[in-house]
């Protein structure tokens, strides 16, 4: 059934196109029963499923029989977590998009066919299918951007599909040259995954792949596109951007790269985990610096996402699976920040200048923005008791005993990641200088109050992230028995603890 | 001896292709002249399309293997190549009719009909005397029709480039085939190949060898013999230049593969990075990265959608020498997959073009501007033939491109060849650009003001349609082609 998380979004897509011109209300609330629909899915998949190395297989048919390619969708707890993730930001996406007014029919067939591939690559165990799905996604990424983003919109959708193309051409050169040197006929997973490749192939081959879908998941120095594209994007874009398309990459990274080139990414572990620590450090002190609001988010996500990698890059249990729940919290807490930064704030004030926001006491005219975003902002600064620092402190503890050096760089990064946190959320919300919007004109022009769609939206993300602050063991309890499984035989025998 | 009879049999759909168009040309010239234009175009090409659905479905069950004395060879490989070959010429005649650029419809038709009768023969010599002659009829064709448009100083100038570049390269793969048979004593393929068996490179053969590459690299548009594609592409009639850029290319790619693998057999060289050997495929590798970096580069540059299909046409040919030069069964079968597919999608991507340009006399980029509102259908067809022609998957282009760069990796030891697959795909990525800078304009811009809704005859909408489900078909489910073409392939490879 999980695999009608998939096929629903794509077939919502079409529901959506297939509506009469004009039908604006109609194709939103095709898409949030679609999006609503996934999400039940994998909620009734994950309260029945029992955790454990087994990788539930959910469909498995040959596909294209003289390459041995499959069409084989498969879940273990780690696909779950994501899985769950996607079906969240999909829901929560649509309710923040409830005032999108332009060409609502495309917007909704975009956003739900970008859904449908994100769903796709979580649940597929064969390499070929995965990158098929990694692929789909590119074209909806471009269009939801160039079409209904702001600034400098055509540029950083642009950007973004080149990155992504780029990406997954370096991928698809090490799946290539991965497929003929085993021999083994199959682009499977799992069959791919037993073959132990020559350390002389890993060397070369992990790097390229590992890097191609990093790439994606805003490794430092491919992160570029990042702050462009969240900036350029519109607010659900920019949410499902941060809250699951970065960890498309992270995924097929940890998924693929790291599976099948277990030795390789002893070789590289040094180097990778040096640009992800660069990463954390370089994205929060640019973050620091910015004087558009959804810069500093965008920078922001750079920074928190260096965890994700450096985490992966511990190839040991603790932070492998502080990866995973990084990426789980950071997909909440970014597609927070990003629906009050550019839904609430941007679409109402129709600014996002630090220095003109700070004077329209925003505090006081719109509260919810303000709550949300302080519970946003504790959680990402990784405040006890919030999914960031858990997260971020299962990272550390397993870089620890990986890089002890390169963990106490991710440590300063922490700090300046308070430092610009705190100081957006002061001259957003509680600044202090001289008013740029008087009493009067406020009066006269008072801001559009918080819809329902976005209390809603943001009040499941707060609830979660506070959930997995509190009870981590929600997800690990997924995600740590997974790595009993076969695919992970290779990366044990290298002495992964 | 083999009888008349036997030679009928084999080559009968090639010559109910003929009768097809000696039909065309008897009956509008010498019946219907004066009839209306509708009634004309109506009767010639229902005729060719009758000729054309017959010859398809003599050919349905596989064809009877069999060969006329080595000079003509049917297999269930080439009556497939076959098969492809009739349906683009459907569609380009279909296509035909959304078009007014001739009077002379019949001649039209019948040239046509010759040209593809060409590319067929084409698919079936396995004789160098009945390759060079079938490559003419070919190419005699196609350069008449590229001259069609007589009102165009653009169609005759265009026309005059390809055939002076055409007779020069034709010059140059006859010198090579006669070196060839001077130095074998042998046309016929496997002969040629028996005879240079087991001898190094010698320069005589050497020489044979480069004059037809340059003559076989002219036909399918290979950089440095390219220079006269993008005006032929720009002149010709939307839909003849379709047929060049599809069935014409069909046909070169697969003689190409003909000629190299099995005529030179076992004068294959290597491409391989760091282990280099005088041979064919380090020539075809030259040709291939050349057509790659110049195809899309120069695309880029582009501002008039035919000139940049036509450059992406020159890229998209780099992408099949790869196939080639895999020298594997495997090869074969991505060469073909891609070739045919690719014909598929770049009919679809001219007959979006041919609409738009009848309707705003032009077909520069900023002519697409706000094609999504004026006409959603045209706007999903090129959405999604320009996605395939980028490799965006789950289309056809994207498991061609897969397909050939896994064969490409697979040919040669140790991943020798990978580094043609690494500039394919780095210039696979370029060319995501100037597709998306097209859609672009059809999405994402405003049409100009008074630009009204664009509306297309039946006829055109059908086979947009039946287009662009083909080319996500194809490439959802490849095995539809896959699971003919590979075992037809194996049989080939079991009889020599």
């Amino acid at each position: 059934m999980l695999a009608w998380t998939i096929y629903l979004s794509f077939l919502g897509a079409l529901g959506v196109l297939l509506l009469p011109a004009g039908a604006v209300r109609a194709a939103r609330i095709t898409a949030l029963l679609s999006a609503g629909s996934g999400l039940a899915l994998a909620l009734g998949y994950a309260l029945q499923f029992k955790p454990g190395p087994e990788i539930h297989t959910l469909v498995q048919v040959p596909w294209v029989r003289s390459l041995g390619i499959e069409y084989h969708l498969a879940v273990d707890g780690i696909s779950l977590t994501l899985v769950l993730l996607t079906g969240i930001s999909a829901v929560v996406g649509v309710l923040f998009s409830w005032n999108v007014e332009k060409r609502a029919k495309e917007f909704f067939a975009l956003y739900l066919t970008l859904i449908g591939a994100v769903y796709g690559v979580f649940l597929s165990f064969d390499l070929f299918l995965l990158f098929v799905f990694y692929e789909i996604a590119i074209v909806p990424k471009y269009f939801l951007i160039a079409i209904w983003g702001s600034t400098r919109r055509e540029y950083g959708a642009m950007k973004l599909a080149l990155y992504s193309f780029l990406g997954s051409a370096l991928v698809l050169i090490g799946l290539i040259g991965a497929y003929v040197v085993s021999g083994a006929h199959t682009t499977n997973l799992l069959g791919l995954a037993t073959h132990a490749f020559s350390p002389e192939f890993q060397r070369w081959a992990f790097p390229v792949v590992f890097i191609g879908f990093a790439i994606l998941a805003g490794l430092w120095p491919f992160h570029t596109w990042a702050p462009t594209g969240h900036v350029a994007a519109p607010t659900p874009a920019s949410m499902l951007l941060a809250g699951v398309i970065m960890k498309l990459g992270a995924y097929g990274a940890f998924r693929v790269a790291i599976i099948l080139f277990p030795a390789g990414a002893q070789m590289w572990q040094g180097t990778i985990g040096l640009l992800a620590a660069i990463g954390i450090v370089y994205g929060a002190s640019v973050a620091l610096v910015q004087k558009d609001f959804k810069f500093v988010i965008g920078y922001s996500s750079v920074s928190h996402m260096g965890f994700v990698m450096l985490g992966l890059m511990t190839l040991n249990a603790k932070g492998l699976s502080g990866a995973v729940l990084q990426m789980f919290s950071h997909g909440i807490i970014a597609s927070l920040l990003f629906g009050v930064v550019g839904r609430m704030i941007y679409d109402r004030t129709h600014t996002r200048e630090l220095t003109l926001l700070e004077g329209m006491r925003l505090s006081k005219t719109m509260p919810f923005a303000a709550v949300t975003f302080v519970v946003a902002a504790f959680a990402s600064m990784g405040l006890p008791g919030f999914s960031g620092f858990v997260a971020e402190l299962q990272v550390l503890a397993g870089a620890w005993a990986a890089f002890p050096k390169l963990t106490l760089l991710a440590g300063v990064g922490v700090v300046i990641g308070v430092a610009f946190t705190l100081r957006a959320m002061q001259m957003a919300f509680f600044g202090e200088g001289a008013a740029t919007v008087s009493e009067a004109e406020s009066a006269a022009h008072p801001l559009e109050p918080i819809t329902v769609p976005e209390r809603m939206g943001a009040v499941v993300l707060m609830g979660l992230a506070v959930l997995i602050g509190l009870w981590p063991r929600l997800l690990l309890d997924w995600i740590i028995p997974s790595f009993d499984s076969p695919l992970f035989a290779a990366l044990k025998k290298g002495g992964f603890h | 001896m083999m009888s008349y009879l036997e030679i009928l049999r084999l080559a009968a759909p090639e010559g109910i292709l003929v009768l097809a168009a000696l039909a065309v040309l008897g009956v509008d010239v010498g019946v219907t002249r004066t009839e209306p234009r509708a009634s004309r175009l109506f009767i010639t090409n229902a005729l060719a399309l009758f000729g054309c659905v017959v010859a398809f479905i003599w050919m349905l069950p596989g064809g009877h293997p069999g060969s006329v004395g080595g000079l003509f060879t049917v297999t269930p490989l080439t009556q497939l190549v076959k098969q492809a070959l009739v349906v683009l010429s459907i569609l380009t005649l279909l296509l035909s009719v959304e078009t007014s650029f001739s009077e002379h419809l019949g001649e039209y038709v019948a040239l046509v009909l010759l040209a593809t009768v060409g590319m067929m023969l084409v698919v079936s010599a396995e004789d160098t005397l009945m390759i060079f002659v079938a490559l003419e009829l070919t190419s005699l064709s196609l350069y008449t029709l590229t001259a069609f448009n007589k009102s165009d100083p653009q169609s005759a100038e265009a026309a005059l480039k390809y055939f002076l570049f055409g007779s020069v390269a034709a010059a140059f793969a006859l010198f090579g085939l006669s070196l060839l048979y001077g130095a074998t004593g042998a046309t016929a393929l496997p002969a040629i190949a028996a005879k240079l068996k087991g001898h190094a490179l010698s320069p005589m053969v050497a020489v044979a060898l480069v004059m037809i590459v340059i003559g076989f690299g002219f036909k399918v548009a290979a950089v440095p013999f390219h220079l006269w594609a993008p005006d032929a592409y720009q002149g010709a009639p939307v839909p003849v230049a379709a047929l060049i850029a599809s069935g014409s290319k069909v046909a070169g790619f697969f003689i190409l593969a003909k000629v190299m693998m099995l005529g030179f057999a076992g004068l294959e060289g290597s491409g391989s990075w760091g282990r280099y050997a005088p041979g064919w495929i380090p020539l075809l590798a030259v040709l291939a990265v050349a057509s790659m970096l110049l195809g899309n580069l120069a695309a880029l540059a582009q501002t008039n959608v035919k000139r940049l299909l036509a450059y992406s046409a020159i890229a998209h040919g780099g992408y099949v020498l790869l196939g080639v030069m895999a020298n594997t069964p495997q090869g074969v079968a991505a060469v073909v997959y891609y070739a045919m597919t690719y014909g598929l999608t770049v009919i679809g991507a001219f007959g979006v073009v041919a609409v738009v340009e009848a309707r705003t006399g032009s077909c520069r980029i900023a002519d697409f501007a706000g094609l999504g509102k004026r006409s959603p259908l045209l706007a999903g067809a090129l959405l999604i033939f320009l996605l395939s022609l980028a490799g965006i998957p789950p289309l056809a282009g994207f498991f061609g491109k897969f397909y050939v760069f896994a064969a490409a990796a697979n040919g040669a030891k140790e991943l020798g060849l990978l580094w043609t697959v690494v500039v394919a795909l780095a210039m696979s990525t370029v060319s995501l650009y100037y597709y998306l800078k097209v859609l672009k304009q059809v999405y994402v811009v405003a049409a100009p003001d008074g630009a009204g809704e664009i509306n297309i005859s039946l006829v055109t909408r059908v086979v947009l349609v039946v287009m662009a489900v083909g080319v996500v078909l194809l490439g959802a489910l490849p095995d539809l082609i896959l699971g003919r073409l590979v075992p037809a392939l194996a049989g080939v490879v079991a009889g020599h």
